[in-house]
Formats: structure tokens, sequence, C-alpha cells
């Protein structure tokens, strides 16, 4: 019943997770990483960002009718927060798996206190966060980060570009001036929380092993299960022949 | 003017300095009457020229939705019903009760942080770590808690409203029925507010039944308060 804090936690399974901002290639991955532990035999559970179902709902007309101040931005996602830790983070490693998060508590420590959030007050609140078996970190350039999101994808979204903070009208300026802050803060956390750098300017394979490599050596003494089901042994054939 | 400050570094974005009305906040247990008093008060200052906007534990045009929905399929963690209450209330804080202190209005709070602490402490969340979260809120000029002891809040809710499942905990599974858990979770939310009366400087009212007489004691702690001179002179005319 207590509420345990962070690095207080102790579960059989493994929590591997990965940070960085957009454009980072953070998400192709961790998905790569999740194939290829499955294809090991282990059990695998992926949990993402903003995914709760009941507080999604709320985020997401938050945001439409950008009604979201820096103070609701950071509470609501923290909600979410809790809602994946107390349904798919903490059960999953209960019960021995690996589980795999895209963006984690640094996300909102990143990106909030870009808001003007108090940097202790944030950290306060996420104690009851798991702490990591390892944090991965995808460090990228400003510019070469906006080279593939303009590249890439459809418009920016208001709340992603801190338009928010009103740091400039232009919408690709204010991106610019806002994942800025967040790459800053990001830095600073890499010796407070010894999260793993990786170089994502590196090829999408070459990160990939240097991915495993890290997670192999954290998983030694882990079960893997027997149980293989039916659709993972055909996704690994794939894998193979590709 | 202002004299506002928050608990903790507050707010991202908005001062203090040019919040000119009055937080005057009321807390107590379920069925305590303050509900009553709230009304009583608003009319009383209305009376007396000031412009009031009571707020309650109405929920926020932003998490109301959301929280309602949670709560009709329990399915929400004890840590994630906290911090989604602490949503509830910072837009709550930042939408209704700052723009009207801003405006000059004195601001009646039906509840404040006190009870959503309570609450999520007596359902297991850490007491230091929920009084950090809501270092975010502001210091309201007063706080009036509503004490009323456990036999006598028995005796109100059985003649008003009867036990619900939220006000008797029944999320807590305290005991064998309605009645249990209620004694159960409500005694255990009277001592979480007793805890606070020193820390966060409540005064405390002795919520008798007689209303007027609670009323008489609610206005003599709210005056000082609204230094005005003719406030004192008509109620000493009264």
């Amino acid at each position: 019943m207590t509420m345990k804090m962070y690095g207080k936690h102790r579960f059989p399974g493994k929590l591997f997770i990965v940070e960085g901002i957009d454009g980072s290639g953070k998400s192709t991955q961790i998905a790569l990483l999740q194939k290829w532990l499955e294809s090991e035999g282990y059990v695998t559970f992926f949990s993402e960002w903003n995914s709760s179902p009941l507080v999604k709902e709320v985020t997401r007309r938050g945001k439409k009718k950008r009604a979201l101040t820096p103070m609701t931005f950071s509470l609501i996602h923290a909600t979410d927060f809790a809602d994946r830790t107390e349904h798919h983070i903490i059960p999953p490693l209960k019960a021995g798996a690996l589980v795999l998060a895209d963006r984690y508590i640094y996300t909102a420590f990143a990106r909030d206190v870009a808001r003007g959030v108090d940097p202790a007050w944030i950290r306060g609140m996420y104690q009851f966060a798991v702490k990591p078996t390892l944090a991965f970190y995808f460090r990228i350039s400003l510019d070469e980060a906006m080279k593939r999101i303009l590249g890439g994808r459809e418009a920016i979204k208001y709340y992603e570009a801190g338009m928010d903070l009103h740091l400039s009208e232009d919408i690709e300026e204010s991106f610019r001036l806002f994942q800025g802050r967040i790459i800053a803060e990001y830095e600073k956390m890499v010796t407070e929380y010894g999260l793993v750098v990786i170089d994502a300017s590196r090829s999408i394979e070459e990160q990939q092993v240097q991915m495993r490599e890290i997670v192999l050596e954290a998983l030694t003494g882990t079960k893997k299960t027997r149980i293989r089901k039916w659709v993972d042994l055909g996704s690994m054939v794939k894998v193979s022949r590709g | 003017m202002g004299g506002f400050g928050f608990y903790g570094k507050g707010l991202p974005g908005i001062g203090t300095d040019d919040l000119k009305g009055k937080l005057i906040v009321l807390e107590g247990t379920d069925g305590v009457g303050r509900s009553t008093h709230i009304g009583l008060l608003k009319l009383w200052l209305e009376n007396h020229g000031h412009a009031v906007v009571d707020t309650g534990m109405t929920r926020s045009a932003l998490a109301g939705e959301g929280l309602k929905n949670a709560k009709e399929g329990h399915t929400l963690g004890r840590i994630t019903m906290s911090l989604f209450y602490a949503t509830d209330f910072a837009d709550r804080l930042e939408n209704e009760i700052i723009p009207a202190l801003r405006a000059g209005f004195v601001v009646l709070t039906d509840r404040y942080i006190f009870s959503l602490m309570a609450r999520g402490i007596v359902r297991g969340a850490d007491p230091e770590w929920i009084r950090e979260v809501y270092e975010f809120a502001l210091k309201p000029d007063i706080t009036i808690y509503l004490r009323v002891n456990i036999e006598d809040l028995i005796t109100r809710v059985i003649q008003h409203t009867g036990f619900n499942y939220w006000e008797s905990g029944m999320d807590l599974h305290l005991g064998e029925d309605m009645y249990d858990s209620f004694v159960e979770y409500q005694t255990r939310l009277l001592a979480e507010f007793d805890r606070m009366v020193e820390p966060y400087k409540f005064h405390v009212i002795e919520a008798s039944p007689n209303i007027d007489q609670v009323f008489e004691t609610l206005k003599a702690t709210v005056e000082p308060l609204l230094d005005l001179p003719h406030l004192k002179s008509r109620t000493s005319a009264d």
C-alpha cells in the first residue's frame, strides 16, 4: 500500500527506455531492439509516452483547445505516466518481463523545465517512477533533427514547437528555440541520471549494434521464456531473410 | 496589496503582484456543513459590498470529464488518481481562482488542496510527496477548518444524505459494509486534517449542528481579513 520511490523498486524484470528529441531516431531503435529481444526468446512489453487510455483523451482535448498551461501540461503528463507505471510498467516487471519504453520521465524533466517548471519540483513529483535498468539518450544536433523532421512528416504541432511560450511567431523558429532548450536539459541529465549516450548521427545499424551489446550485458541472469508465440516465429523468419 | 505567495516555487509564468482579492478556504470532511456556510458567507459578504466568487469541487474544464469517467470505471491507480486531482485543481487555480483574485474578488472556495492531500494520503500516497506536488498552490489568506468528531459526523450523514460509495472510501475495502467503511475512512481523513492544522495554519471551528452559532464564529474569523471601515460599522450595527 505504501508508495515506493525512485530507485527503491525491486522487480525481477528489466526496464529499458529511450530518450531524445523528435527526429533523433529513438523510436526506430527501440522497435528494432524489441524485435531482437523477442527473437531471442524474451518476453517483452512495449510502453509509449502519452498512452494511458483514460488520460490521453484529456490531454488530446487540452492540446487541441490550447488550454494547457506549463503547469497543467506538466501535471496531465505526470498523470498519464502514473497510469502507465501502475498498469503497464510495474505489472510486467513483477512478472519478470523486459519492459521497453519510448520516452520516460526524462522527457518530462526536459520539456517541462524548458517551459519554466521548477526542476526540483518536477523531479519530486516523478519519484514514484521505476528507475530504468538502462536509459539510452539519442544525442543529435539541432540542425540534423530539424532536417529529418522538416523533410519527413506532417506539420509541427503547437506544443511540440513550444508555441505556448511565445518564443517566436514563426513555428519553425519557435520549434528550433524550444528544442534547443530541451537538448540543454537532456545534456544536464546525462551525468545526473547516468544516461547512456548513443550518437544518433551514426547509421541505424551501427546504433542498433551498440544498443544490443549494452543491453545484452544487462541481461545476464535474466530468464528467457520457452514459450514462443507463432507470430514471433513468423517475424523472426522475415528478419533473418532481410 | 497582494501579499500572496505560493507554498513552493509556484506556477510558471504567473506572478502574484497583481492579485488584489482575498482567498478564503473552507475545509472539512464530507457532511460537515461546508456548502451551507459557503452560501451564508457569500450572502453576507455581498451584502457588505464585496464581489464574491465561490468555487467548489466542481470539476475543471480540462480534467473534469476525464475524472468523472475515471471514477465511474474505478480503474485508476492511487498515484494516478492523486495526480489527476492535482491537474484538475491546477486548472481551476489558474483559470478560475487566480483571474478572480486579479480582478479583486473575494474567492470563497469550498475545499482546497487539503482535502485532496488528505484523500491521497489515506489512499496510500506518500505524505511528503503529495505535499511537494501541491507546492504550486497559492497560500490562502485564511483557511477555516470545520472540525467534527466521527460520532457527530455519522449522525449528520445518516440524517442528510446517507452513505455514498466515495465518501465511505469503498474503493479501499476497509470494512465489511458501507457503515464500517465510512467510519474507518472518515476517521483516517479526520486524522489527516488534524495533522495539517498546525503546518498549514488552519483556523479551527467546531462544527456543531447549530448553524447560527457556527456562522457567528465564521464571520468573526473572516472579518479582520476584510479590512474595510464600512464593513466594520455595518456589522456592529447589525
